[in-house]
């Protein structure tokens, strides 16, 4: 498929990298020569330089052969014009734009047919979700949800004294004593998917899917003590704070948000109400301490800068903080970070990459696409949602019968509202959400692309 | 260094060029020629041995290849090519010496059509028509070929970018559509599509096919290698006005082509680039038959003979059908500058090319104003876009390089002892790819006079002519091999 992606800053090399793997012909565009020619000596793409709102440059990316277009400027007037434009000038694109300000948020969205708008994208509205979802279940290191927020898959580490220590997969049923499938594993920096005969060590990452409610007694099982948190506090008052502190307040945990810029302050005061609004830096420990680091049940660092956040984390990690948050910008390098405690990390980028990477595959298979796309374990596993339709081979046939390719495991099918952690006897029918992890080694666009040839 | 990338690659050219002689052994063959036959059939074996050998210890590479490993890639891949290339005239021994089977492999394959043969019609049919062919495949470039065939698109990395960079002339290499692949497809496609054009409007001339196959691979590579001794001069007037035509065509930049192919007509036509090309071959051509009338029957022979060696000068493919060296100075001086400037940048000839020549007084004209008016801002523009200055400086630095190399060879040439205007006129020929010079390497004369350093530096030139001086000139940098 012809994608023309304009915009060659975080997010747009991210997709980039992405789409190109997947076998897409990328054309980029943007207003510095300098970022074009890097990622022209990185991947097999075309670059044009220009403005990318304005026609003549559109028209030399080729955007009226071009079925896709996503457009990831730094202004959200100048993606809004660009697609506008992109969209007057091919009817048949289809156009994605990056939309940051929480006042354009909601009105964009309604209008988007106006705009010629075919999805529009808000990395920190998304992240903002994601981590309100950690935060008022902690005990996981990450969590993604399918079939309609039913069953999840959760990112556990598995420490020296856990339970799970040199575990084989066989055994563990027996000791959590619920109904769970550890999908994936990340060893050593390398993603695996594991059968019956893994055993798990400590230092381990695992995946883990489960239905929303057997999650609860997984924790509990596992001596994995969750009380709800009721004091959170927020380092940096940027559009992600502002979008968390306001889903948090709504779930009735108190919010304080520490923000160095005097005027930012005054604005956020405004609009939020409810939230303590501290002036201040926040990576001045005295402070931190002064306003009840110690005390807070969680902490989450959204300053612009990635070194920042992660100094804050280790202070909040020293403190004894029991959960820790930390958004990661431009460095998505996990392994490194697996080294010291700075909790979860969340990284925008990544989650929007994730949604506009579902919509590109599902355009081009109409039918048959996946429902959701989450990439897991550094991005070296995805976990895809599929329903099954009556093109789906092998229906109502028992799971251990059918001949998948390597590094794919069916972990999860969803009946009638029931899930389902499959064994060897279980099968899908018409109407089921069927849960894939796959090893990445190829695409898979349809549920059919799971077996062997 | 990525040494085993940089095999894997190799052993990638070396194996399609195995498969390109084929063609030639299957003609000496048919024509039982029992020393070109053994020729080629060693040269084969030894070339796929090679590329074999090759393959089986570079098989594990590592990924990352950047810059440096492109342009040394490219030229280590030339000169192997080439050492394996001259295999079937050594074997065979219709050229017994190495240095000269040598100069006329690389000869062929950088399009330059230089030879070292007295006599070519005594070369048996294989080893013409693989001499010929050397050009066909030079022409677009061996790597391009490569990358077009090569493993499937999805896996393809940005840093095939640095092959076609390094090998294809000009001074902004950009490709034609997102995936490399596909664009090296497109431009093999269009270059096959002329070359067989070629041969049917030579075919329907009432030229033989062998003939007809030949020189079209000299035309399409803007080579320059005849079959006959007296090159195009034998063939009919209609044969020579085709020769012309498309040799003017595969000066043109390819991509003029691939924008044709997709409707985009206005854009070719309001290329500078190539309104400039055309502009100076007009030009020339006036002045050239306007200062040699008289010394042909009828203004048509003028205007042909003229126009023929300005199109063959200009996209330094080098055929002949007249002895310029008889000409006045002025037509002479013409065709000198004419050699300098060559063809346009993306088409299959050498020189400075036009593009650059057409940056270069884009630029004079910039810094003399810049005198006048010194608070002035300026930029550069061609076709409406504006060139950045590092265009600008890497296009200075070119034609520094390209002058001193040429200073250089010309001092060294000259301890053979010819004329100053050959010897100058040599290094021009070889380094901008043309084939014949002047005075004693005229258009009826050869290089086979000049000692083995002179055959060897011009050899090295037009290696450098071809890749545009710095996959070469990398070679010799001591930077290239020193460190990680």
């Amino acid at each position: 498929m012809r994608i023309i992606i304009a915009g060659d800053g975080k997010v747009g090399s991210t997709l980039t990298r992405q789409l190109v793997a997947e076998g897409h012909d990328i054309t980029l565009i943007d207003a510095k020569a300098e970022v074009l020619e890097v990622s022209e000596e990185r991947y097999d793409i075309m670059a044009v330089q220009g403005n990318c709102a304005s026609m003549a440059t559109l028209k030399r990316a080729g955007v009226e052969e071009a079925e896709l277009l996503i457009v990831m400027t730094g202004a959200d007037e100048v993606n809004l014009l660009c697609c506008t434009i992109a969209h007057g000038m091919n009817p048949n694109l289809h156009t994605i734009a990056r939309i940051r300000n929480p006042e354009y948020k909601d009105q964009i969205y309604q209008m988007r047919h106006l705009f010629g708008l075919s999805m529009v994208i808000n990395p920190e509205g998304q992240a903002a979700i994601e981590m309100e979802r950690l935060i008022k279940y902690p005990g996981f290191l990450k969590r993604d949800t399918f079939a309609k927020g039913k069953v999840e898959i959760v990112e556990l580490r598995i420490k020296e004294d856990s339970k799970l220590c040199n575990v084989s997969l066989y055994e563990l049923t027996n000791i959590v004593k619920c109904k769970i499938l550890v999908c994936a594993v990340l060893r050593n920096s390398k993603a695996v998917i594991p059968d019956g005969n893994f055993v798990l060590q400590a230092g381990d990452r695992i995946f883990v899917t489960a239905s929303t409610r057997e999650l609860t007694v997984f924790l509990k099982n596992m001596g994995i003590i969750t009380h709800k948190a009721k004091r959170v506090l927020l380092c940096g008052g940027g559009r992600l704070s502002y979008y968390l502190s306001k889903l948090l307040v709504q779930d009735g945990i108190q919010v304080e948000i520490i923000e160095q810029n005097q005027d930012r302050c005054m604005d956020l005061a405004n609009q939020l109400p409810d939230v303590t609004v501290v002036h201040g830096d926040a990576s001045n420990e005295f402070l931190l301490e002064g306003e009840g680091l110690g005390e807070c049940d969680a902490l989450v660092t959204l300053t612009g800068v990635d070194e920042m956040n992660l100094f804050i984390s280790l202070i909040g990690s020293n403190a004894g903080v029991p959960q820790i948050i930390t958004k990661l910008g431009r460095l998505s390098n996990n392994n490194i970070l697996e080294k010291i405690s700075v909790g979860s990390t969340i990284s925008p980028k990544d989650l929007c990459c994730n949604d506009i990477v579902r919509y590109v595959r599902a355009i081009r298979n109409q039918n048959g696409a996946a429902q959701a796309v989450n990439v897991i374990a550094d991005g070296q596993a995805e976990a895809i949602e599929f329903l099954v339709d009556e093109n789906t081979k092998h229906c109502e046939e028992p799971l251990k019968k059918l001949k998948l390719k390597k590094n794919i495991r069916v972990a999860g099918i969803n009946r009638h509202n029931s899930f389902e952690i499959p064994n060897g006897d279980s099968f899908y029918r018409k109407g089921d959400a069927v849960i894939i992890v796959t090893g990445r080694d190829e695409v898979i666009y349809q549920l059919n692309d799971i077996f062997l040839p | 260094m990525n040494y085993r990338m940089m095999g894997k690659f190799i052993s990638r050219i070396l194996a399609v060029e195995a498969v390109f002689m084929i063609p030639a052994l299957l003609i000496s063959i048919f024509h039982a020629e029992s020393e070109s036959v053994f020729g080629f059939l060693t040269s084969i074996v030894i070339t796929l041995a090679t590329a074999l050998l090759l393959y089986l210890v570079c098989r594990k590479a590592r990924k990352g290849f950047y810059a440096r490993e492109g342009l040394v890639c490219v030229g280590i891949s030339w000169i192997v090519m080439s050492l394996l290339g001259c295999l079937p005239f050594y074997f065979s021994g219709e050229i017994p010496r190495f240095v000269d089977a040598l100069f006329e492999t690389v000869s062929g394959f950088t399009t330059t059509g230089a030879s070292i043969l007295p006599e070519v019609e005594t070369l048996s049919m294989g080893n013409l028509y693989w001499r010929s062919f050397t050009h066909w495949l030079g022409g677009m470039g061996v790597l391009v070929f490569v990358l077009a065939i090569g493993r499937g698109r999805e896996k393809s990395d940005g840093y095939t970018m640095h092959l076609l960079r390094a090998e294809s002339p000009g001074p902004k290499v950009e490709k034609l559509v997102p995936r490399m692949k596909d664009s090296a497809k497109i431009l093999y496609f269009i270059y096959v599509f002329l070359t067989i054009l070629n041969v049917v409007f030579l075919l329907f001339g009432g030229m033989p096919l062998f003939d007809a196959l030949c020189t079209a691979f000299g035309t399409a590579g803007t080579g320059g290698f005849g079959i006959k001794n007296d090159s195009i001069a034998g063939y009919s007037p209609y044969l020579q006005n085709v020769c012309t035509v498309f040799m003017l065509l595969f000066g043109v930049n390819f991509s003029c082509y691939y924008m044709l192919a997709i409707r985009q007509v206005k854009n070719v036509w309001k290329d500078e680039e190539l309104r400039f090309y055309l502009g100076t071959v007009f030009a020339s051509i006036l002045l050239i038959a306007w200062n040699v009338r008289g010394m042909y029957g009828t203004l048509g022979e003028t205007v042909r003979h003229a126009a023929f060696q300005v199109a063959s000068i200009m996209t330094t493919t080098g055929f002949a059908t007249t002895d310029f060296d008889l000409w006045p100075s002025f037509s002479k001086a013409i065709l000198l500058g004419l050699m300098i400037v060559g063809a346009c940048a993306g088409s299959t000839g050498g020189g400075f090319k036009c593009g650059r020549t057409l940056l270069l007084i884009k630029s004079l004209r910039r810094n003399v104003r810049q005198i006048l008016h010194p608070r002035k801002v300026q930029v550069v523009r061609v076709n409406g876009q504006m060139v950045t200055e590092r265009v600008l400086d890497n296009t200075n630095a070119y034609l520094a390089a390209y002058a001193f190399i040429i200073v250089f060879s010309f001092i060294v040439i000259s301890i053979d002892g010819f004329t100053p205007m050959t010897n100058f006129s040599a290094v021009l020929a070889c380094f901008n790819n043309i084939g014949p010079g002047l005075e004693s390497v005229g258009p009826t004369c050869n290089f086979a006079d000049y000692g083995l350093l002179s055959k060897s530096l011009l050899i090295v030139d037009m290696l450098a002519g071809r890749l545009e001086i710095f996959p070469i000139l990398i070679l010799f940098s001591r930077s290239t091999w020193s460190g990680k």
